[in-house]
């Protein structure tokens, strides 16, 4: 049992890394998991979830608002809701969501709806993509466990 | 009752509103006040805080006894009420005037900073807010509630980012965002500890 936990945890360790190496996570999810213990085993997988959960939310309000079909587009509509996503993204860790996030609220600004709707198109593929991503980390961490290992502490440099 | 009251204001346990209109950002927040010993209440927005507190309506003393609220910490930019404007609805109240009001905002502007100051505002935070934040804030607070009453609570100068984040009971690991600049020598009206928080923050 010990060889197995031993390799679940590696691979655990890598793959956290790798996250963060390819910008899908910031120091604020590092955070996140910081206030997470024993007595509160879930709360980073209940946040994500909550933000995943705002992800298909604001988009959703996003492209209603960048709906050309309802009349003119109202760019500080859809900015308003990138700015909540902005936010939400920023306080998970969701770095490369947060990225979007920036760039798409200049094009809210600057009124410009291809470039609004480019970004609409690639914060909803990114989102699910790191939504992916952390369903692969959190069963791996679920594995760990139920080889009757703990999940180690990534130490991210 | 009385006995209660004496025996819950010699707890050093802090009664914290946080109100902040992002679902994740409350849920995030509360964690971070509960990890740090602090009871937690959380509303959605502004009218909520000022219902909660029994201001919405005229300037209520009756919900004062049984509240005791500690601090507010409130985000800056929500809808209704903004969180400006919820901090000058408290400082108007003679009721909680002397309640610490704390903004958080994503948004690293001067001018916004300087206003929620001014309007006597304990502190301004830059989300995402991080564990050595809250640490550092309750400490402020804990500090300032053992001062004498009856002075204006100054921020000293010489409070800088700390690395000693030792005294709590958490878990938590170390505090390596920290950057302790000395700006004993700084003399601005914003205190110190803004300043520094604005100075390490080389976000995108």
């Amino acid at each position: 049992m010990d060889a197995l936990i031993s390799q679940l945890q590696r691979q655990f360790r890598d793959y956290t890394i790798s996250l963060y190496q390819q910008g899908f996570l910031d120091d604020q999810f590092t955070e996140l998991k910081k206030l997470q213990d024993d007595g509160s085993p879930d709360f980073v997988a209940e946040v994500l979830t909550l933000f995943f959960e705002d992800c298909v939310k604001l988009i959703s309000n996003m492209a209603r608002a960048l709906d050309k079909t309802t009349g003119t587009v109202d760019f500080s509509q859809v900015g308003a809701s990138v700015h909540q996503l902005k936010g939400s993204s920023s306080s998970v860790g969701a770095k490369r969501v947060k990225a979007l996030c920036v760039s798409f609220k200049e094009y809210c600004e600057a009124k410009n709806y291809e470039g609004c709707v480019r970004c609409l198109q690639q914060v909803d593929i990114e989102y699910k993509a790191l939504k992916t991503k952390l369903q692969d980390m959190f069963n791996l961490e679920k594995q760990i466990i139920q080889a009757g290992g703990r999940v180690p502490q990534v130490d991210i440099n | 009752m009385a006995l209660r009251e004496i025996a819950s204001s010699s707890s050093p346990e802090l009664h914290v509103l946080a109100v902040d209109d992002s679902f994740v950002d409350r849920k995030v927040i509360e964690r971070l006040l509960k990890i740090s010993a602090c009871k937690v209440t959380t509303v959605e927005s502004g009218t909520r805080a000022l219902q909660y507190l029994g201001l919405d309506g005229d300037n209520g003393s009756s919900g004062l006894k049984d509240l005791k609220v500690n601090l507010i910490v409130t985000d800056y930019s929500m809808p209704g009420l903004t969180g400006y404007e919820l901090l000058k609805k408290i400082k108007e109240s003679s009721a909680f005037r002397e309640i610490p009001v704390v903004i958080m905002s994503s948004e690293n502007i001067q001018p916004r900073i300087e206003q929620c100051m001014i309007e006597g505002a304990e502190d301004f935070l830059l989300k995402p807010v991080k564990l050595a934040d809250v640490k550092r804030l309750k400490e402020l607070i804990m500090r300032g509630s053992e001062a004498d009453e009856g002075k204006t609570k100054k921020l000293s100068p010489k409070r800088i980012l700390q690395n000693d984040i030792d005294s709590s009971p958490s878990s938590s690991s170390t505090s390596s965002s920290s950057s302790s600049h000395d700006v004993s020598s700084l003399d601005d009206d914003i205190p110190s500890s803004k300043r520094i928080k604005l100075e390490s923050r080389v976000n995108d």
